[in-house]
């Protein structure tokens, strides 16, 4: 079922067409005198297929990005396209997952990552009758990739803070997303879990092909993950430098102390220090347009 | 054997506490030589149960009758308020100074004007029972509806799901254990309304039995009638906990599920 998605996506050889374009995007909150720009006008392209991540200092409007791109908040300059066309007029499918694993305490994990399939179409029209066998057996499919086998008829609070995480992920994939966004999935987990779960997430990402945006705090997740990172200035956000990671794949915790991981980590780390201290503590009024 | 052993340990103190505190009742009025014209004995007040059983069964049977029909009203009033006031921020801004205005008055006032316009009777007693579970659990379904986490309510939105599937599938089942406890106060407080009613304006219930008891100074047919409405109330609230326990399971996980 995974492969047939894979095979259908181009292969990585032709360039892939974007899948997501920033032209000028901003966001400001506000009015007036107490106008606080949160995003400076922002220019972004995504490919299809392709795993970006942002990192920058707390508030500068990463997040920001993502709910733009997951169609919660509209940019109040510029344009947002996803697939090429602009946001809300797009019926894509979306998965979204944060840090907070929001699963629902009075479902059991399988009808927890099933929640998708009845709303999203066009699987909700088949959701009654295909509960209980096809869309069972497309939720343990998942699971067991996850390393979730078996653990469908537990409830969340019987399960740790990484499984929970795991279930979370599941969720944000079940309907075949052509987008996932990632809000520091892996920010509440500890250092061995967080690893595990890189590892896991770059499995469901080599397997689905699917575009992915992650927000995060940590270098060293971007790096192991991402195709591509975007570095952000403090508030009002700007995308500061855009890195691709040429790491080949699939990549293994080792490889995370090799010379040119560390490199990259440091490079970027420098930019992020710089980005705090540099306009960290002054915002900006919005210039008169 | 265990399970009994438990359930003995557990409800063993406040079984004790009760006896005694009848046990303690019926000493003190003993030694002390109080008149069963101010505080009968609980064996008299037992024995009047007895005795005017025959004529308390009606009178029983028209308060829980016009309760729980005024509790039901007031059930699905308040339930459909506190969904709209829960899920609109425009209609909780609205209506809420409203409501508690509406709530502190005292909701005996209100009976004359019942009475005023339906007469003396069921309707008052219904109507009252009604209006005064109904601000409990608007509140409490509101609270529990508006205090859906905002990540989720964004993974439902890209999920591009409508208001009414985030509603059904998230906020409705959240809202439910908030709904619950609103219940269980809701069922008390209906039993005080309907009495206040018949009390007041009405020639039938418990209420109106202890009024007449009173005023012919038959006080422990006056102890029975509280004795009834203890009961009526204890049996509904232990059903509801019974309801709430299926229902709302997943969130009282700490005493019972976890062992599942």
């Amino acid at each position: 079922m995974n492969a047939a998605v894979a095979d259908i996506r181009p292969g990585t050889a032709t360039p892939l067409p974007t899948f997501i374009e920033f032209e000028e995007a901003s966001i400001t909150y506000g009015r007036g005198a107490k106008a606080v720009q949160a995003l400076a006008p922002t220019s972004l392209k995504v490919a299809e297929g392709e795993f970006v991540a942002l990192v920058g200092p707390s508030g500068c409007g990463k997040s920001t990005i993502l709910k733009m791109v997951g169609e919660l908040l509209a940019p109040s300059t510029g344009h947002v396209f996803v697939a090429g066309r602009e946001i809300g007029a797009t019926p894509i499918r979306i998965g979204m997952a944060y840090q907070n694993p929001t699963l629902l305490p009075w479902l059991n994990i399988r009808d927890n990552v099933m929640l998708p399939l009845k709303i999203v179409p066009p699987f909700r029209q088949g959701y009654r009758s295909k509960r209980k066998t096809e869309y069972r057996d497309r939720v343990e499919a998942l699971l067991d990739q996850v390393g979730l086998g078996g653990f469908g008829d537990k409830y969340p609070w019987q399960l740790s803070g990484g499984m929970m995480q795991r279930a979370n992920l599941c969720r944000a994939l079940i309907h075949d997303p052509d987008l996932l966004l990632l809000d520091e999935p892996f920010g509440a987990l500890d250092q061995f879990t967080r690893e595990e779960l890189w590892a896991i997430m770059q499995d469901l990402w080599l397997s689905k092909k699917l575009t992915v945006l992650l927000v995060t705090h940590d270098l060293k997740e971007a790096a192991y993950l991402a195709d591509r990172i975007c570095v952000m200035s403090a508030r009002p956000g700007r995308i500061l430098d855009d890195s691709p990671v040429a790491i080949a794949r699939p990549r293994t915790i080792d490889m995370t102390f090799e010379p040119d991981f560390v490199a990259l980590n440091q490079r970027l780390r420098a930019m992020i220090v710089g980005a705090r201290g540099g306009t960290g503590i002054v915002s900006h009024p919005p210039k008169p347009v | 054997m265990e399970r009994i052993g438990e359930i003995i340990r557990e409800k063993g103190a406040s079984t004790a506490l009760i006896i005694g505190v009848f046990v303690f009742w019926e000493l003190f009025c003993l030694m002390a030589g109080i008149s069963d014209i101010l505080l009968p004995r609980p064996t008299q007040i037992v024995q009047a149960l007895v005795q005017y059983w025959p004529a308390i069964w009606p009178h029983t049977w028209q308060t829980l009758y016009t309760t729980l029909v005024g509790f039901s009203i007031g059930v699905v009033i308040g339930l459909l308020l506190g969904i709209l006031i829960g899920s609109s921020k425009l209609a909780y801004d609205t209506a809420y100074p409203l409501l508690v205005g509406f709530s502190s008055i005292p909701k005996v006032a209100v009976v004359p004007i019942f009475v005023l316009w339906y007469g003396a009777g069921t309707v008052p007693a219904i109507l009252t029972a009604m209006i005064i579970c109904i601000f409990p659990i608007v509140v409490n379904v509101a609270t529990g509806i508006a205090t859906v986490e905002p990540e989720l309510e964004d993974v439902m939105k890209t999920l591009k799901a409508s208001k009414w599937d985030i509603l059904w599938n998230v906020s409705l089942p959240r809202a439910m254990p908030y709904f619950f406890a609103a219940l269980k106060v809701a069922i008390t407080l209906a039993f005080v309304g309907s009495v206040v009613a018949e009390t007041v304006a009405s020639n039938r219930g418990i209420g109106n039995m202890m009024m007449i008891a009173s005023s012919s100074f038959n006080v422990p047919l006056v102890f029975a009638g509280l004795f009834v409405l203890a009961g009526l109330g204890v049996a509904l609230y232990v059903l509801f906990s019974l309801i709430e326990r299926r229902v709302t399971g997943w969130a009282h996980r700490k005493t019972d599920l976890a062992s599942a």
